[in-house]
């Protein structure tokens, strides 16, 4: 049984870690109002990119001249997963979820005999699989200095992971990523970025006919390596609402978790002092009586 | 046929624009082109240099550093790496772009395998310093 001073200590402590908590979820409110607005800032940009993209790719893709981005190197023995989670914790499952679908992913490539490398953005992430994937753990991208990720970051990492194709080190890069969905879900997806995927057009405007300056090929050559750009972009937008998202809910159960706990403990602190006031007036009146 | 078609200036972090226009001079990769209402569907690559717009509310100039355009007889998209008005451009960030440009320009030169790279840059680079020439800064 603690004693009445340790029940109270207790007390204490948790109400200011609800505090702290409290203040997380406030936080990750007001980030998450702004991750969501670049989020959907960032959308009219990639979609119609996206739009053009695979216009061309429809019209290219099948010759035997279509860039490399596009085709694939003709092999899909080794594989890159490029894993992007957070740099910071304390967000429920995010940061394993994203681990977790790349782990599979990899198991799942091992089992096929394919060869699997893995870089990773975002300390959480690397914390997660390196200690599993040493072997297979090729870089690390460090984005722990910037506060909002801007299209400047996603260049770099898609410079380094073009360089890396261009040197041959890998046939098929895949981003995984948490989609956001709203404050409560978040889906970790895995998205292949090389070669480049593009979801079909539907309607008509698939089907009118442009006139490409320089030719077809010239624009796709030019924008192949920004769709990797575009498509990490918006995979890093999408992880920052994710990751405020649920470090919000995270943070509004822990909130609620101390409550409770601090109404559980001051009934258990209210009960001993009773038994204590208790004890003190049987040992007065059983010593009244005895005289 | 119609007077002004809706022109929409996107860059990855943000919409700068969208409005109506009567026409938009571009700076495309083969050479500036002007693009007006009902204009033959075009998709053409951009290098660094200005974009004018002219619509019924006055004309703006935006600094590009390259993207795409995408037209088609009734509207116009202009998907830019970077836009900048033209009024916000300071001669800093000017030089903040051609030094970004040259070096880019000095790498491809020590990795020399590839002439046409060596090529581009030095066009990007001579792109940017035009641009700066331009706005007289």
């Amino acid at each position: 049984m603690p004693s009445l001073k340790d029940l109270k200590n207790r007390i204490e402590s948790v109400k200011s870690t609800r505090k702290i908590t409290k203040a997380m979820q406030m936080v990750a409110a007001a980030k998450l109002r702004r991750a969501q607005e670049a989020a959907e800032e960032s959308r009219p940009y990639a979609e119609r990119f996206n739009a053009v993209m695979a216009g061309l790719a429809a019209s290219v893709g099948d010759s035997d001249s279509a860039p490399k981005l596009l085709s694939g190197t003709g092999s899909d023995q080794v594989h890159l997963l490029v894993v992007m989670t957070a740099e910071r914790g304390l967000c429920g499952g995010f940061n394993s979820n994203i681990a977790k679908l790349a782990r599979t992913h990899a198991d799942q490539l091992k089992a096929q005999g394919k060869t699997v490398k893995i870089l990773t953005v975002g300390k959480k992430g690397r914390d997660a699989i390196k200690r599993d994937y040493a072997d297979t753990f090729v870089g690390h991208v460090d984005l722990s200095e910037f506060k909002n990720v801007s299209y400047a970051n996603a260049q770099d990492i898609a410079k380094g992971i073009l360089a890396r194709f261009d040197a041959a080190e890998f046939d098929v890069a895949t981003i995984f990523y948490a989609k956001f969905v709203n404050v409560v879900s978040q889906i970790p997806t895995a998205q292949q970025i090389i070669p480049a995927a593009f979801e079909e057009v539907e309607g008509s405007e698939a089907s009118t006919l442009y006139d490409y300056e320089p030719g077809e090929e010239e624009i796709l050559a030019d924008l192949l390596p920004k769709g990797v750009a575009t498509a990490i972009f918006s995979a890093l937008l999408e992880n920052g609402a994710s990751e405020q998202g649920a470090r919000m809910s995270a943070m509004d159960n822990a909130t609620r978790n101390a409550g409770e706990m601090i109404d559980k403990l001051t009934i258990e602190f209210n009960r001993s002092r009773q038994a204590v006031i208790t004890n003190e007036l049987i040992e007065i009146i059983s010593g009244a009586e005895a005289l | 046929m119609a007077d002004t078609m809706q022109f929409d200036l996107v860059s990855p972090e943000r919409s700068l624009a969208s409005l109506k226009v009567s026409a938009v001079q571009i700076p495309g990769a083969d050479g500036d082109m002007t693009a007006m209402p009902d204009h033959a569907p075009t998709i053409t690559t951009l290098r660094p240099g200005i974009l004018k717009i002219d619509g019924p509310e006055g004309t703006a100039e935006y600094v590009v550093t390259g993207g795409f355009a995408e037209i088609t007889g009734g509207a116009m998209s202009v998907l830019a790496e970077k836009a900048i008005p033209v009024a916000e451009m300071t001669r800093d960030q000017h030089e903040a772009l051609v030094a970004d440009a040259r070096a880019a320009h000095d790498a491809a030169k020590e990795a020399s395998e590839h002439p046409g790279l060596v090529d581009d840059a030095a066009k990007l680079l001579a792109d940017m310093e035009a641009m700066g020439t331009h706005m007289s800064l």
